[in-house]
């Protein structure tokens, strides 16, 4: 019997040895970001009025949908504010991590035949997903520790030693609640991605569930792992037994996947495999139905992402006014002008981010040609009667209107939840109009990643470079009061803020023309160049 | 009429010649080898021929008309098949073929259902899920089940089992019987010898051999084994003969065919007790080939 475990110690260094890098990365992050959240919420909330004028607009049920109950509502202390507004998010990151580890170390290895391998040799049955769990709980155990002295490391009053070691622990315990609900899905499943969709499907499911229960009944709240686990209210009333509850759980949940493990095969998972088509659909006819099709998945996640975004926006706008009145940022934010609500004056300024954001699956649309490629992939379809402009014309097709989807999804989001809690709504063409007009700009980003593909395939990742440095002036622009013309460098930069400014066509239609002649400048490098592997 | 026909092509990535100066021709209705070491160029040499890789010297003509320049038109009669099959994790086989065969313009859908009952391929699998020899059998499907008048094929073998090698020949032979041509690369030697019936030999970007297996045998003439009664002394230093080696009692050589008769006058007179001959394999060609350059180049591949 004891010789099911024999040499889990090895394959415990072994793990560590292998994720040297990675996890002390993943562990300094939570972290860092969970300290600097306290420090940067201690800054810009100079006193407790502000914080108090901040925690009445969190009292929305939209807010609570995203960010759980306000329990320190009554005292929005920094402490109180932390957990409040970052405990769901990062417990929720953390469970991701948890995730693709565990999958990465159980299902990835076994497809890999790497863990045949290690099973050849003289080591237990159950050593490896021993190990993996092992190795989980004390990542796990070390996150909760290092983040939650980090916090309390920066002194600040009202977050306390032992609310910060609650938080720390509400993450870690959460992290491995769910590394051991992946690894028991890694059993039933039958490889990596399976296991990980799954396991992502369960937490995105968890967290729904928490969200409708929040709003509406506490005791549905309580059936999420990332509902009881709030109820921790750290820096609050500082309560042990969701945590406690969280690792019971994981514990019995690790047996249960240690026992699934014994009993199947190598390779093999409880679950049937579907039997996929044996045919393509009549999708499935070109380059553009093979550009669509390989990134559909990931397309739908992002246009619901957006909406979200758009959504979370939306739910805030009801509160703008006293936000505006009492938080000195979005003063510097926002200039008023006479004529315009408060209202429209903060749309075009969402606008800007959300269509800088909207532009990521854009680009990663064109960008996939260039994975096609290193995956020698293309060379199927270019050896087959198919132009290469052809080609590059489906994946600008497609990232064109991958950006006009993105685009209206912010904005439908923005406009149905801005309506559901403001009392005299706004017009959709408003809510819609504003992000749309970003469409110029992004079909701008789209022609230079095609140029990018075309003439210099090897550095177009510099376009995520640009991208970020488009975000940091149009959003921070104001702020930091930079010149004029550096928001200029940006094509986000040249766009009207509707419904503020007068539309000047005149630069839209230039805008429209500079991008179709960096995309056929792309086509045309690209007809040129080697295809590269 | 020749098919595939290609003069002086080079190809440079960066300052390393990939290519230097290759000529190769194929004719319609023939069955062409092109074998080579791993590195001395047969794959760049395919997929400049495919409009992938563009060449920096030379012409490449396939059906008279330029690989480059006119690559769409020319590949609505050609069939490809890579040497490394990479495949979309996330379709399925049967899905792969289709678009394949939508992307060529058409295909035979009976045929096709035939091809991978043949080559026994599960189609309702992911790509993720198949080895390197089913990722080839798509590939193949897909190419065979295509009505091209050009196939050509990077070590298409290679994942195979001998079965299916099998039935990879029969289509090959199908395909040439119907006055079609095939290109097909290799170093799988017994392969080509078996299917091929002009080979060109390259090594290092260059092209060092061409023709017949017949013509190339002529050129490296026979192997002889020999027992003699008393030993031959100088036989090593006979004109024409190579590779002189110690076997089973007696010595086995390579001899050229313009040398033939001297080296057998010679060697009869030492009492011969055994002498048998064989054709050379392309193994035998091939290894030649390469000795012979490589010490006379003084570099090895």
């Amino acid at each position: 019997m004891s010789q099911l475990f024999d040499h889990t110690w090895s394959l415990m260094r072994f793990i560590l040895r292998r994720d040297r890098i990675r996890l002390p990365i993943w562990i300094l992050s939570f972290a860092f970001v969970s300290a600097g959240v306290v420090l940067v919420f201690e800054n810009l909330y100079g006193d407790d009025v502000e914080r108090q004028a901040l925690s009445e607009t969190m009292e929305n049920p939209a807010m609570i949908a995203m960010v759980g109950p306000n329990y320190g509502g009554a005292d929005y202390t920094t402490g109180a504010m932390t957990a409040h507004e970052m405990l769901l998010m990062t417990a929720a990151v953390v469970a991701l991590m948890n995730i693709l580890l565990v999958s990465r170390h159980t299902r990835g290895d076994e497809e890999e035949g790497r863990l045949e391998l290690v099973r050849a040799l003289p080591v237990g049955r159950l050593s490896s997903a021993a190990a993996v769990l092992g190795v989980l709980a004390g990542v796990n155990a070390f996150l909760a520790l290092v983040t939650g002295i980090s916090m309390a490391a920066l002194g600040v009053d009202s977050v306390d030693l032992h609310g910060s070691l609650l938080f720390g622990a509400a993450l870690g315990a959460t992290g491995f609640f769910f590394a051991a609900l992946t690894i028991v899905l890694a059993q039933l499943t039958q490889n990596a991605r399976a296991t990980t969709g799954l396991s992502i499907a369960a937490l995105l499911a968890f967290y729904m569930i928490r969200a409708i229960g929040d709003v509406m009944s506490e005791p549905l709240a309580l059936t999420s792992p990332l509902g009881w686990i709030l109820r921790a209210k750290p820096y609050i009333e500082n309560e042990w037994w969701p945590v406690g509850l969280s690792i019971g759980l994981a514990l019995a949940l690790s047996a249960l996947a240690l026992y699934l493990n014994s009993i199947r095969d190598h390779d093999s998972g409880f679950l049937p495999t579907r039997a996929g088509r044996t045919t393509a659909s009549s999708m499935l006819q070109g380059t553009f139905g093979l550009a669509f099709r390989l990134q559909r998945t990931s397309l739908i996640a992002w246009a619901v992402a957006m909406f979200i975004l758009g959504a979370s926006y939306g739910s805030v706008l009801g509160e703008i006014e006293s936000f505006f009145d009492d938080i000195e940022l979005f003063q510097q934010l926002i200039v008023q002008q006479a004529g315009f609500s408060l209202i429209e004056l903060f749309i075009p300024v969402l606008s800007s981010v959300m269509a800088i954001l909207a532009s990521i699956p854009a680009i990663m649309v064109v960008l996939k040609i260039k994975t096609e490629e290193k995956n020698e992939r293309m060379e199927h379809l270019v050896s087959r009667s198919v132009s290469r402009v052809r080609l590059v014309f489906s994946y600008w097709l497609l990232a064109s209107l991958t950006a006009v989807t993105m685009l209206a999804m912010t904005g439908l989001g923005l406009g149905i939840a801005g309506n559901s809690v403001l009392e005299d709504s706004l017009s959709f063409n408003t809510y819609l109009g504003a992000p749309l007009a970003y469409l110029p700009a992004v079909l701008v980003m789209i022609g230079l990643a095609l140029a990018f593909i075309g003439f210099w395939p090897n550095i177009a990742s510099f376009l995520w470079l640009y991208l970020g440095v488009s975000f940091f002036v149009v959003y921070l622009g104001e702020l930091l009061q930079l010149p004029e013309w550096v928001e200029k460098l940006t094509p986000y930069g040249h766009i009207p803020a509707i419904p503020l400014d007068e539309v000047n066509y005149g630069v839209l239609v230039l805008m429209v023309v500079i991008a179709a002649v960096l995309a056929l400048a792309g086509a045309y490098g690209f007809r040129r160049r080697d295809l590269q592997n | 009429m020749t098919v595939v026909k290609t003069q002086g092509l080079s190809k440079a990535f960066g300052g390393f010649k990939a290519l230097d100066g290759v000529d190769i021709e194929v004719k319609e209705g023939e069955v062409f080898g092109f074998i080579g070491p791993n590195g001395a160029g047969k794959s760049t040499t395919l997929r400049v021929l495919l409009g992938i890789l563009k060449a920096s010297e030379g012409s490449a003509e396939i059906f008279g008309k330029d690989v480059w320049k006119d690559a769409v038109d020319i590949h609505k009669r050609v069939a490809y098949v890579p040497g490394d099959v990479n495949l979309w994790p996330n379709l399925t086989g049967g899905e792969v073929i289709d678009l394949f065969g939508r992307l060529r313009g058409g295909y035979d859908k009976k045929r096709r259902d035939e091809l991978i009952s043949r080559f026994g391929l599960d189609p309702s699998k992911k790509c993720r899920t198949y080895s390197k020899g089913n990722r080839q059998k798509v590939a193949l499907i897909a190419a065979f089940s295509a009505d091209a008048d050009l196939y050509i094929f990077d070590e298409p073998t290679s994942g195979l089992d001998p079965l299916m090698e099998r039935v990879f020949a029969e289509y090959v032979q199908e395909a040439k019987s119907q006055g079609k041509s095939i290109l097909l690369s290799s170093h799988i030697l017994s392969e080509v010898e078996k299917l091929c019936d002009r080979v060109a030999i390259i090594r290092k970007g260059r092209i060092i051999e061409t023709g017949t297996l017949k013509e190339m045998r002529h050129l490296t003439g026979s192997l002889m084994f020999i027992e003699t009664a008393q030993p031959i002394p100088d036989l090593a230093e006979l004109r024409g003969v190579h590779r002189v080696e110690p076997f089973d009692g007696g010595w086995s050589f390579q001899v050229d065919s313009d040398e033939l008769d001297v080296v057998v006058r010679h060697v009869s007179a030492f009492g011969l007790k055994r002498m048998e001959s064989r054709p050379p394999t392309l193994e035998d060609l091939f290894i030649r080939h390469y000795e012979e350059t490589e010490t006379g180049a003084g570099g090895g591949v």
